[in-house]
């Protein structure tokens, strides 16, 4: 069985929810905005396929602790593929049908849900990848290391989110410094996972398809048949 | 560059409807943290954790709800197939209506 992966209805007060609720509704219009620039003939069909692969690899709880797992958020992987706005879209899309069809994560911590995984997990992760871009071009190796890096920095970041939620409007039951302890160390745990599944994730597309890695376009011929045709 | 498409889609369908069944079942990151300070036993949550404040989920009801296909033992693959078509046809769909089209002629 695998069990619920995102976080439960109640854990954090209405108002909270309500505010994280407007975060991301108004978080998704804008990258879906700005997605629009980033998909063409070629991107849309490769982020519809993103999308459906980070919704398997989900599903794939592997273990970090005894009695503890993990499991992909896939921020950095999404960013690094088809850009972070698509990729947040991607993520939504994930969360979406989640919470709808498969009961995992509440319908009210939905919007805590998208701001912790898809907006904050999505940016940071491209962040990180865009610091680190240099090396990312430099070759196979360096890709691998700037892909492990982002998806770490994404997963610990985005388990950020949930501290602040409820250090805003928690119901109880822990103290906020058992949380923040808790989170940031159980998180850099499943993030290493996280790297390793994105590093070999973008390794994979990158050896046979570069061409479509977000993050290495802009070198070379293509960035200069793109903006002539913009 | 189709079989490309094919074999990204393969191996979306293979994790979900068949190294599913290796997930690990125990909770999460989040579940630990929320259950942590609590232990589960027959009449539910003892001790004092987040968890305890949890609800029940509003699509419960759902015949995918868990991972499962109408709540059915070992049907995590069918589930997760049927999850990864549905993002599919979503994903794809959408992201195809957002693309800017090619310039004809």
């Amino acid at each position: 069985m695998v069990s619920a992966m995102h976080m439960s209805d109640g854990l954090v007060n209405a108002p909270t929810s309500l505010l994280f609720g407007a975060i991301a509704i108004v978080g998704m219009a804008l990258c879906l905005w700005r997605a629009r620039t980033d998909l063409d003939d070629r991107t849309a069909p490769m982020a519809g396929l993103v999308t459906a692969f980070v919704f398997a690899v989900q599903m794939i709880n592997f273990p970090i602790l005894p009695g503890a797992s993990g499991h992909l958020l896939g921020g950095a992987l999404v960013a690094i593929l088809v850009g972070p706005y698509v990729g947040a879209v991607c993520i939504g899309i994930v969360l979406l049908v989640q919470a709808l069809l498969f009961a995992d994560g509440g319908l009210t911590a939905l919007g805590m849900n998208v701001t912790n995984m898809a907006l904050i997990g999505t940016f940071v992760g491209y962040g990180v990848a865009v610091l680190l871009r240099g090396l990312a071009r430099r070759g196979r190796g360096g890709l691998l290391v700037v892909a492990f890096t982002a998806a770490f920095a994404n997963t610990v970041v985005a388990s950020l989110g949930f501290v602040l939620e409820y250090a805003i409007g928690g119901a109880g039951g822990a103290s906020l410094g058992t949380v923040f302890t808790l989170m940031v160390g159980l998180h850099a745990l499943i993030g290493i996972g996280e790297g390793v599944i994105t590093a070999a994730t973008v390794g994979a597309v990158a050896a046979v398809r570069p061409d479509l890695v977000h993050l290495l376009r802009g070198t070379g011929p293509t960035l200069v048949r793109k903006e002539a045709t913009a | 560059m189709r079989r490309f498409w094919i074999g990204f889609a393969l191996v979306a369908l293979l994790v979900a409807g068949g190294l599913s069944y290796f997930a690990s079942p125990d909770p999460d990151g989040l579940d630990t943290v929320a259950l942590n300070g609590c232990t589960e036993t027959d009449a539910g949550l003892q001790g004092t954790c987040i968890a305890q404040h949890a609800t029940e989920h509003h699509t419960s009801a759902s015949p995918l709800a868990d991972y499962s296909v109408f709540g059915g033992h070992g049907t995590v693959g069918p589930a997760g197939i049927i999850g990864v078509l549905v993002v599919l046809v979503l994903a794809g769909g959408l992201f195809r209506l957002l693309r800017r089209r090619a310039p004809r002629g």
